[in-house]
């Protein structure tokens, strides 16, 4: 496809609560070309967002704390860069669709006074106020909402969950960015509106050409949407694969455990099929996080954390079990 | 049917619960600061015959060769003018604040809170029309404004200054009460009960009410303070305790003229009402993160 | 439209609320045994005068006649005659009014910007010395009446250091401005009178910051702990994955959202404040209608005490509703509802 865009290496993320730290990342791995659609999937609360946030460098950072790690955007290091490179990376590069349009919006400002602050500087102040206009009218048009000047006047809590969510993507792709960031756009909507989501997003993402990362919890959705996926579990992640290659063949214990669930998962919940419950964080099990919960764990698995071992070609697998 | 709940697993869980409660509360070491202040003045409070150092100040005692004296070893926090401990009339002062805070809150809780009860679960009746419209009347003043008044048309004592803040303090636990319970009562669990045939006064008292055992236990803390100001307030302009009752309020009052030469007279008492006040503070707040832990 | 509703609803529910409470205060005075008539006259007048006199007062009525003419003679502004100052007390009120009317406004302005300034400086630097000085100043700020503040200040400044006066509004040597709002630093300045305005705000001063201070750190906590709260918020890691300024974010967009729990709180803590005033004028014989209102207290004036109740509350009310407005037109949440959501 083309050349590498963005790559996490090794992330290690903290939090740092009452009771100590919770270490949260514990390792992340990840790689994508441009122009591609990358999945990230896995259950709640294994770090996913926080992934994402990094990436952002919008962490928060006072409970947060990078503890080590490189993420390279275009072999620059995002976590070394300072608040003007990072401007320039928030303005053009990456934008973010957070999971719950709600929280997303500030409540007390109207979507014109939000959606337009980010157009007028994403594009670096050049633009003046008409055009700044226009393009918001014209990024609403974009996500199929109707009568976008008078929704410009609105306040979020006047609007649905739907629209919320629509006028994030808006925001999101208003301006020319080169890598999004989806954190399970649909899951805080109805499902009869979800399906309409990610077609509108996946219509957009084709056109403007952007690469995406899409984050969620459902097999489903990654199946139809993306090309490549990452599984994460507990803070790191554990498989990675071309998408039809990973459905056909599923190499993770915790891969496997997912896919013999019922194939959609929704809310919380993860597959019947996995005992147990995602680690504490405060106090990680030592060595490869799942292996309390892995049918086929031995010694090894509880020293240490296993490496990325390559299986096929695109294929990789961060479990003892495939060490050739 | 209403005691078809089993009484000892009632009480091992109510055990259990204390003492998780106990944790969360200690966690933060100024709330156990603050328990240790209460605990410490009503020791003081209870002894005070027993421990000051001069008990006979407490009264009608006089004696002009000992006035005035600046804090020394024989005296910790000086002498008023009439030659008194100040301290001794300290720890008796702390007894008249928190029998006022007691009487006051026993009073006004149990009669606010099932006020608000009512008027929750009976809303959008003219039961709670009735009693909202009243307690509006009573906070659309401000409480210290209210309990001057009142007390300023009775006669001047300690007794009727607690009938007065008793008579104004009420509704601010209707209120309180009033919206969590109004808020409650359509929920699943009262509307079961509801169904399965229960009393109003069960629903109220042994559905609704507990769910409100965290803010008013909060309140009573927090209020004790308050009571205890108001209280220092009104002696302070002489509606309160007469003399020669010890009341932290009058001391204050009466030390003021002396400013700045004596300053002790009036200091002391003003940093033990203060202590004291911040006691139930930080004890309320304590309460109140320790519900809330609970919760989550 | 609805807003307007909504403030015409709180206005027509205060009146209400007023005349319970000009009932409530006239009930419980005249219900106690005393003798107002005697003792507004002495014990050496006449009977016969005495006798007259409670005719005049309508004090043989019963209580719901002599309600009638208190509400008649109040609707026309009419409060009787005090027995303390024996003149009519509206002319009472009218006299002391803008003293209090003056400090309350320099308290209340302390109390909300002060607070909210604090707030935000402790929320950027928190846990540093500012944010721990706030937190220490709250802690003693609720627990410390305003009457022990004021005599500290009265210690510290008036006699110690002796930079601040401590009794009245104006220095003795000077003349009160011409009155146009009644308040001694308005009016200086409207006449170019900068000694006065100088001499007038030293005065202020004390008994304002006596009276904020408590309040004043509250706020401050409060703001501080929206603030820290809204900052872990996905809008504003949104707003700042936009390009937009930090600064913008936290002088825009967190502000507004931040102020708002502690405007809704400003109402009742000013209320209290009133309530704390009574005694701090008594302090700084500052010639007000709350030291009025300690002094017809202490003479169980019945008139005087009543009217004051209903002026205070009227204060009351009209800063409430202020309150209201202003917390309507920060978060649209309030004055929209949820009309058409989700």
């Amino acid at each position: 496809m083309g050349k590498r865009l963005l790559e996490i290496k090794n992330l290690q993320v903290n939090f740092d609560v009452y009771g100590g730290s919770l270490k949260v990342l514990n390792g992340v791995h990840l790689t994508m070309e441009e122009g591609e659609k990358v999945g990230l999937v896995g259950e709640t609360g294994c770090g996913k967002t926080t992934t994402a946030k990094s990436v952002l460098k919008i962490l928060p950072m006072p409970p947060g704390k990078v503890m080590g790690g490189e993420i390279l955007f275009r072999d620059a290091d995002i976590l070394k860069m300072n608040d003007n490179e990072m401007r320039q990376i928030h303005a053009h590069e990456i934008s973010m669709i957070f999971q719950d349009p709600t929280a997303a919006l500030n409540p007390v400002f109207t979507i014109g006074q939000q959606l337009m602050e980010a157009i007028k500087y994403s594009s670096d102040n050049s633009l003046s106020r008409k055009e700044i206009k226009e393009q918001a009218v014209g990024a609403l048009r974009d996500v199929s909402l109707p009568d976008p000047e008078r929704i410009l006047e609105n306040y979020p809590i006047q609007l649905s969950g739907g629209m919320r969510q629509r006028i994030c993507i808006a925001m999101a792709l208003a301006t020319r960015s080169t890598l999004l960031i989806a954190d399970e756009p649909t899951t805080s909507l109805d499902v009869t509106i979800q399906d309409q989501v990610l077609r509108l997003l996946g219509a957009l993402v084709r056109e403007k050409d952007t690469s995406t990362i899409l984050i969620t919890h459902s097999l489903g959705v990654v199946r139809e949407w993306t090309e490549r996926v990452y599984v994460m579990y507990a803070g790191s992640m554990v498989e990675t694969a071309g998408t039809e290659e990973l459905f056909k063949n599923p190499l993770h214990p915790y891969t496997q455990g997912l896919m013999a669930a019922v194939p959609k998962l929704t809310g919380k919940g993860i597959a019947s099929g996995i005992e147990g419950r995602i680690p504490d964080y405060l106090d990680p099990p030592p060595g490869c996080r799942f292996h309390p919960r892995c049918p086929r764990a031995f010694d090894t698995c509880k020293k240490e954390k296993p490496p990325y071992f390559d299986a096929d070609a695109g294929h990789q697998v961060a479990c003892f079990l495939y060490k050739d | 049917m209403s005691t078809a709940i089993a009484s000892p697993t009632k009480m091992a869980r109510a055990w259990e619960k204390i003492r998780k409660g106990w944790y969360n509360f200690s966690r933060n070491p100024l709330s156990v600061v603050g328990a240790i202040i209460i605990v410490a003045v009503v020791f003081l409070a209870v002894f005070a015959p027993f421990i000051s150092p001069y008990p006979e100040h407490s009264g009608n005692y006089v004696n002009f060769d000992e006035a005035s004296q600046a804090p020394s070893a024989a005296h910790w926090c000086g002498t008023d003018v009439f030659g008194r401990d100040i301290l001794s009339r300290i720890f008796f002062g702390f007894r008249l604040s928190l029998i006022m805070g007691i009487v006051v809150i026993s009073l006004t809780a149990p009669v606010g809170v099932t006020l608000g009860l009512l008027a929750g679960y009976m809303k959008n009746t003219w039961v709670e029309a009735v009693i909202m419209r009243i307690t509006d009347i009573f906070v659309a003043v401000p409480p210290l404004v209210l309990a001057l008044s009142i007390c300023s048309i009775l006669k001047p004592n300690i007794f009727n200054a607690m009938m007065a803040v008793s008579l104004m303090w009420w509704p601010w636990y209707t209120r309180m009460v009033f919206g969590i319970a109004s808020s409650i009562k359509n929920e699943f669990f009262v509307q079961a009960a509801e169904v399965t045939g229960a009393s109003k006064a069960h629903i109220i008292f042994r559905e609704i009410l507990p769910n409100c055992f965290g803010p008013i236990l909060t309140k009573i803390s927090l209020d004790m303070g308050w009571v205890i100001l108001l209280g220092s307030a009104l002696s302070f302009v002489g509606l309160g305790a007469q003399p020669p009752t010890p009341d932290l309020g009058t001391m204050v009052s009466d030390g003021a003229k002396y400013m700045p030469d004596q300053w002790w007279i009036a200091v002391f008492p003003a940093f033990a009402i203060m202590l004291v006040v911040f006691g139930f503070n930080i004890v309320g707040d304590g309460i109140r993160d320790m519900m809330q832990v609970e919760e989550v | 439209m609805k807003f307007v509703q909504f403030i015409l609803k709180r206005l027509l529910h205060s009146i209400l609320v007023l005349f319970g409470l000009s009932v409530l205060i006239f009930v419980i005075a005249r219900v106690i045994p005393g003798d107002p008539a005697r003792m507004a006259l002495g014990p050496r007048t006449p009977e016969e005068v005495v006798e007259k006199f409670r005719e005049d007062l309508h004090l043989n009525d019963p209580i719901h006649i002599q309600y009638y003419h208190w509400i008649k003679g109040a609707l026309q502004g009419d409060f009787g005659y005090s027995i303390l100052t024996k003149r009519s007390v509206s002319t009472d009120i009218k006299e002391f009014f803008p003293a209090t009317l003056e400090l309350m406004l320099l308290t209340g302005i302390i109390m909300s910007v002060g607070g909210i300034l604090l707030g935000i400086a402790s929320a950027r630097h928190a846990n540093k010395w500012v944010d721990n000085t706030v937190r220490v100043l709250s802690y003693f700020g609720v627990c410390t009446p305003a009457y022990v503040f004021a005599i500290l200040f009265l210690l510290i400044f008036g006699y110690l250091l002796n930079i601040l006066p401590t009794i009245g509004r104006l220095s003795p040597w000077l003349d009160h401005p011409p009155v146009v709002t009644g308040l001694i630093t308005v009016d200086s300045l409207l006449a170019g009178n900068f000694e006065a305005f100088w001499d007038g705000f030293k005065h202020l001063i004390m008994p304002s910051v006596a009276l904020a201070l408590g309040p004043m750190a509250q706020e401050a906590r409060i703001t501080r702990s929206s603030m820290a709260d809204n900052l872990q918020r996905d809008f504003i890691a949104l707003e700042r994955s936009q390009a937009i300024p930090e600064r913008r974010i936290m002088s825009r967009f967190l502000l507004r959202i931040s102020i708002i729990p502690t405007v809704s709180v400003l109402g009742l803590d000013f209320a209290s404040q009133l309530g704390w005033a009574f005694l701090v004028e008594l302090i700084f014989n500052w010639p007000g209608l709350s030291r009025y209102g300690i002094q017809v207290m202490l003479n169980k004036d019945l008139n005087g005490i009543t009217a004051v109740i209903m002026v205070i509350g009227l204060m009351f009310l009209v800063v409430n509703i202020i309150v209201d407005i202003i917390v309507s037109g920060l978060d649209p949440r309030i004055r929209l509802g949820a009309e058409r959501s989700q």
